[in-house]
Formats: structure tokens, C-alpha cells, sequence
């Protein structure tokens, strides 16, 4: 009998007994490390849990246009609506519209707990549009979380200010610790009434972060370092970042891949810079998580993002719409503390006992068995149940002998949602594989016949036989075929051993 | 004299504090400085503060009608570069 653990579902971190760390590989999930008064803070915010971000939703509001830097993946030019692109958007709010587009969204969406700021430009670099949206908040809707995402040039002068509201998240997007490295992602700063430009702007930049960092861990605020992952420029350097921004006290940090195209007018993006393949992502990630291998689900969202991760709702709360809606906050309140109880009930549950948390496979000897990425199409909850073809994004698990985990998500295509620009179908399916290279299988509710014969030509193995059912579950079991087949005894496919041996 | 704000600004918001005249208005379709109150920010700053602070590369003008922000002065993106870049994608 082999048992799969699956992390992130295993709660009882406790019953674990003397492995505190993730190095032991065992059993514990991603939160298990946390002292428990962060993992209070952060168990029901979708961005921070794996496991939240199936149940609970969020949104951003786009009321701080203005910004003080200018990093080589921005163009402040761009706001097409067919972007999905963190600080691209359409519509920008004053904060009295934001205020009302939270609360309405708040009362139809009741798993919405969390509120963020993030942009489009930097939300510190417009401190009176963010802070009155914040105040706002703070007094109108206490049940909601806020957080707020910056460069980190203006925090220190504003730390005060924001540990006011209800505040318990910063993130800072920290790109480097080194100004030589620095002037290669930053072309300019605006400081002191002076634009500076190259090493000089990314030093005081770095200061700046670095100074806010530390102000904000003092005051016991929950410090998230994002760091964007640009490839020949600080891939190797942010594994020193991860360091520094660890010891000074970040509760995590998040690596995620560059975004570049030439189309997007950045300037990596003209100049050719490419981006990470999924595996150099994975294998930085796999070095700076550490024990916070909290963020592979990070979706890089838009500054005006609505709903759960992975999903986008901001058309049904235009400003035009939110106008028109009556909202009874209070009626709210009661619906979403029950919802909330509801979710967090179910959550509980999963969590019993260690032996509810585990896939038992019966009937099979402990064996050496290889492990196997699948790509699972969900659009939610947790299970499989979304069409191959309808999947803008793939979720990744490894599966071993030991556990099924949760790796990182691909998403198919980041930019086009596909149209008469974009190409032909058989372009498209070509990406789609291209993106699930390295896996040897994917789970999906259903599949048409064309993918379906391509995927097998590709050596991906096509599978919508767990329709419904938990994820890790289903993981876990095409696992055990696959095993009990003797596919995973042998060699590897060709076509996916470069993965597994990196 | 006084700085003007061209059709190519995208009305970020970024100069209207700054400006120690209160000469910038928000202006649909983009901002407007009102030459009026504009100084150049002349005894109050070294360095034309809106200018010091666009992103966008040749919105302002000065009092001459010339970019204060040439282009490829902000991103780095040489003019030559930046057409390259385009033709390469118009030709797809």
C-alpha cells in the first residue's frame, strides 16, 4: 500500500511530528510553516492559498493611473481590452466609483474577500486616490481585506499612512538588489522633483524598496515580494533577492515570468528580450519558494481583475452597470459572513483527519516509480471539469509515489483570445501543446477528436475519464494506472526527459 | 512661454500635482496646460516637473513646439529601433 499525500490539503501540519521545514517532502502543506497568526491572515486570500483561490475571489479597482518609475515591461501607452496584463486596463475609477463598484461586487459575489490596488500605475505614486478608496473601505466595508501592490519608491513615506487602514498585505515588486542590474530593468525614476535616469534612479529605487521592506515588517504588515523573471538580466540575481528580501522579513516571494511582446511597445518586448519556458520558471521558483511555496497559482492579474483567479467578471461591473445596482450593504454583510462560514466549514472538513486528506492506492506495492506532470483543464473548485479546448490555462501537479502536488500553471495563450488576427485552429492547438511540453497527460472533461490525435502524436495522453471528480483525486489515480501499466518503470518518453532531469 | 500637452498624452495623472502653478487641467480627450498660469516652473523647480515625470514620449512640448522627452529619450527604444519593431509586425 502507497499513500499520496496531498499538499495543500493536509492542514494538520501538527500531526506531522518533528518535520518543520518543506525540505522533508513528506507531508505538510503550503501554509504549514507559517507562524499561526499569519496563517489567520492569509488562509481565505486567494492570491496567498492555494486552496482559498478555488473558493474564495478577489478584485482589484484601477484608481491610481499615475506612476513614478518606468520599467522596461511596461508601456504606458498600452489599454486594449483584449490585454491580460497586470497594469493594463480600461477603465479608470475615481475612488468614490471604486468604492461603490467594491460594494456591489461585494454583495453579488459573496466569496469576493479581498480588495487590491494595484495600479494601473503605481497605487503609492497617486497616494490620495489610493488612501481615500482605502478610508472608505476601512469604514463602509470592514469585512473586506485590502492590499495594495507597489514599486516601493514612495512606501517609506507613506507607511504610516497605510497602517491606518485596514491593511494586513504589501506587496513590493523587488526586481533586484543591485543597481548595476537594476539599470538594465529600470531606464528612469522621478525622485525628489528630479526624473534620474539609469544606476543612479534604480539605486535610489532599491533603497527605497528595501527601506519600506523593513519599515513595514517592523510594523507587523505582511510584506509579499513579487519579482518579475527576465531571463540574461536577473534570473540568476534573484535567487541573492530572494535571500536578502527573506532574512529582512517577506512572508513570501513570488517569482513570475516575464511578459514580452513586440506588439506590447515595451522595451524588452521591441528589443527581442525573451521570456522564461515553463522549466526555467518552475526550476528559479523551485529555488526561491523555499519554505513559501505559496504562489504557483499566481494568475498575473489585471489592474482591474474581478472574481477568482483564473477568471475575469470586470464586464459584469462596468461603472455603467454598477450605477444601475442597489446595494443594501448591510443585507450583504449578513449573506457573505454566512457564505464565508460555508466555505470555511467545507474547508474544515477536507481538513479532518489526516486520512481524509490522503489518496489511499490500494492494492499497490511500494514501488520506484518515476514522476509524472499532468495538465488538468478546471475552470474552478477544484475539480476536473473544464473542455480541452475552452482551457485558456492548464494547471500543472506532479505526481510520485510519495504525493501529488500542485506545481505551477501554464497559461495557453496570454495574450489573443483567438479570432481572425490570431492565426489559424491548427497554429493554436500547436501552441497549446508547446505549452504543455514536459506532461505526460491531460485531464480535461472532455476532448475533441482532432486534439485529441495530435496530443497523442505529441506523446501527451488525452484523458476525460474524471470528469468532475477532485483534481488530486484524479491525478492520483491516472497515476496508479500508469504504474499498474508498467509505463513508469522504464525509460522516459523522449520527448520528456530533458524535464525530469532538470 | 509655456509647456503644452500634445493628442499623444494618456491622461495618467502623474503631472497634474505636481505642478507648482496649478496651470494643468484634466481635459478630455487629454490633459491641457493653460499657458496662462504656466511658468516653466521657473523659481520653483530646476527641471519642468511635468515633463520630469511623463512617461509618454514627446506629449509635452516646450515654449519652442520641441518634445521636451524626444523620442527614445524615456524607454530607451531608438526611433530606428522602434520602426524596425513595427514594420516586423505589420509585415506578419
Amino acid at each position: 500500500m502507497i499513500e499520496l499525500n496531498i499538499l495543500g490539503q493536509d492542514e494538520n501540519a501538527h500531526t506531522g511530528g518533528g518535520c518543520s521545514s518543506g525540505s522533508c517532502g513528506s507531508t505538510g502543506d503550503q501554509m504549514s510553516h507559517l507562524p499561526e497568526e499569519i496563517r489567520q491572515k492569509v488562509f481565505n486570500h486567494p492570491c496567498y492559498s492555494e486552496e482559498a483561490h478555488h473558493h474564495f475571489a478577489r478584485m482589484h479597482v484601477a484608481v491610481a493611473p499615475a506612476c513614478n518609475i518606468q520599467c522596461h515591461y511596461c508601456n504606458r501607452k498600452y489599454d486594449c481590452a483584449n490585454e491580460s496584463r497586470p497594469g493594463v486596463v480600461s477603465e479608470l475609477l475615481t475612488p468614490d466609483q471604486a468604492v461603490k463598484k467594491v460594494m456591489a461586487v461585494a454583495a453579488e459575489i459573496p466569496q469576493m474577500t479581498v480588495l487590491g490596488i494595484a495600479g494601473p500605475g503605481d497605487p503609492l505614486a497617486n497616494p490620495e486616490r489610493t488612501f481615500e478608496t482605502f478610508r472608505q473601505l476601512t469604514e463602509k466595508a470592514p469585512d473586506i481585506k485590502l492590499c495594495v501592490s507597489t514599486n516601493g519608491l514612495s512606501l517609506p513615506a507613506v507607511v504610516d499612512e497605510l497602517c491606518k487602514h485596514n491593511i494586513d498585505h504589501v506587496t513590493i515588486t523587488i526586481n533586484c538588489v543591485d543597481p548595476e542590474v537594476g539599470a538594465r530593468i529600470y531606464p528612469w525614476v522621478f525622485w525628489n522633483n528630479r526624473r534620474i535616469k539609469g544606476k543612479k534612479g534604480a539605486k535610489i529605487l532599491i533603497e527605497q524598496q528595501q527601506k519600506g521592506l523593513e519599515m513595514l515588517v517592523e510594523r507587523g504588515v505582511l510584506v509579499k515580494v513579487n519579482s518579475v523573471m527576465i531571463p540574461g538580466v536577473n534570473d540568476e540575481h534573484l535567487k541573492e533577492v530572494s535571500r536578502v528580501v527573506k532574512d529582512k522579513g517577506a512572508f513570501l516571494h513570488n517569482v513570475m515570468p516575464l511578459i514580452a511582446e513586440a506588439e506590447h511597445g515595451t522595451f524588452y518586448g521591441v528589443m527581442g528580450q525573451r521570456g522564461p519556458t515553463s522549466d526555467e520558471l518552475m526550476a528559479l521558483q523551485d529555488e526561491c519558494a523555499g519554505d513559501m511555496n505559496m504562489m504557483r497559482h499566481c494568475r498575473q492579474c489585471r489592474a482591474d481583475a474581478v472574481g477568482l483567479l483564473g477568471e475575469d467578471r470586470g464586464e459584469e461591473f462596468t461603472m455603467d452597470k454598477v450605477e444601475m445596482m442597489d446595494i443594501d450593504y448591510e443585507a450583504a454583510m449578513v449573506k457573505r459572513k454566512a457564505v464565508h462560514e460555508a466555505i470555511e466549514a467545507e474547508l474544515e472538513k477536507q481538513h479532518k483527519g489526516p486520512n481524509e486528506a490522503l489518496v489511499t492506492l490500494g492494492g499497490m506495492q511500494q514501488r520506484e516509480t518515476r514522476p509524472v506532470l499532468m495538465a488538468v483543464a478546471s475552470s474552478g473548485g477544484g475539480v476536473v471539469n473544464q473542455h480541452f479546448g475552452h482551457a485558456k490555462e492548464f494547471l500543472i501537479y506532479e505526481a510520485s509515489p510519495t504525493d501529488v502536488r500542485f506545481v505551477s500553471h501554464r497559461k495557453v495563450d496570454l495574450y489573443c483570445t483567438g479570432g481572425d488576427t490570431c492565426g489559424d485552429a491548427e497554429t493554436k492547438l500547436e501552441k497549446i501543446i508547446r505549452t504543455l511540453e514536459g506532461c505526460e497527460v491531460v485531464l480535461c472533461s472532455k476532448i475533441g477528436f482532432e486534439p485529441w490525435g495530435m496530443l497523442e502524436d505529441a506523446g501527451i495522453q488525452p484523458n476525460g475519464e474524471h470528469a468532475m471528480e477532485p483534481i488530486e483525486e484524479a491525478v492520483a489515480a491516472v497515476y496508479l494506472e500508469m504504474a499498474d501499466s508498467g509505463q513508469l518503470t522504464g525509460e522516459l518518453p523522449e520527448n520528456n526527459q530533458q524535464q525530469l532531469i532538470a | 512661454m509655456s509647456l503644452s500637452i500634445i493628442e499623444s498624452c494618456v491622461n495618467c495623472w502623474a503631472c497634474e500635482p505636481l505642478c507648482p502653478s496649478k496651470a494643468i487641467l484634466e481635459a478630455r480627450p487629454h490633459f491641457m496646460i493653460d499657458p496662462r498660469k504656466c511658468t516653466e516652473c521657473d523659481g520653483d523647480y530646476a527641471d519642468t516637473q511635468c515633463a520630469s515625470i511623463c512617461p509618454i514620449e514627446g506629449a509635452i512640448l516646450d515654449g519652442f513646439g520641441e518634445a521636451v522627452n524626444p523620442p527614445g529619450s524615456l524607454t530607451g527604444i531608438s526611433p530606428q529601433k522602434m520602426a524596425e519593431a513595427m514594420a516586423e509586425i505589420q509585415a506578419r
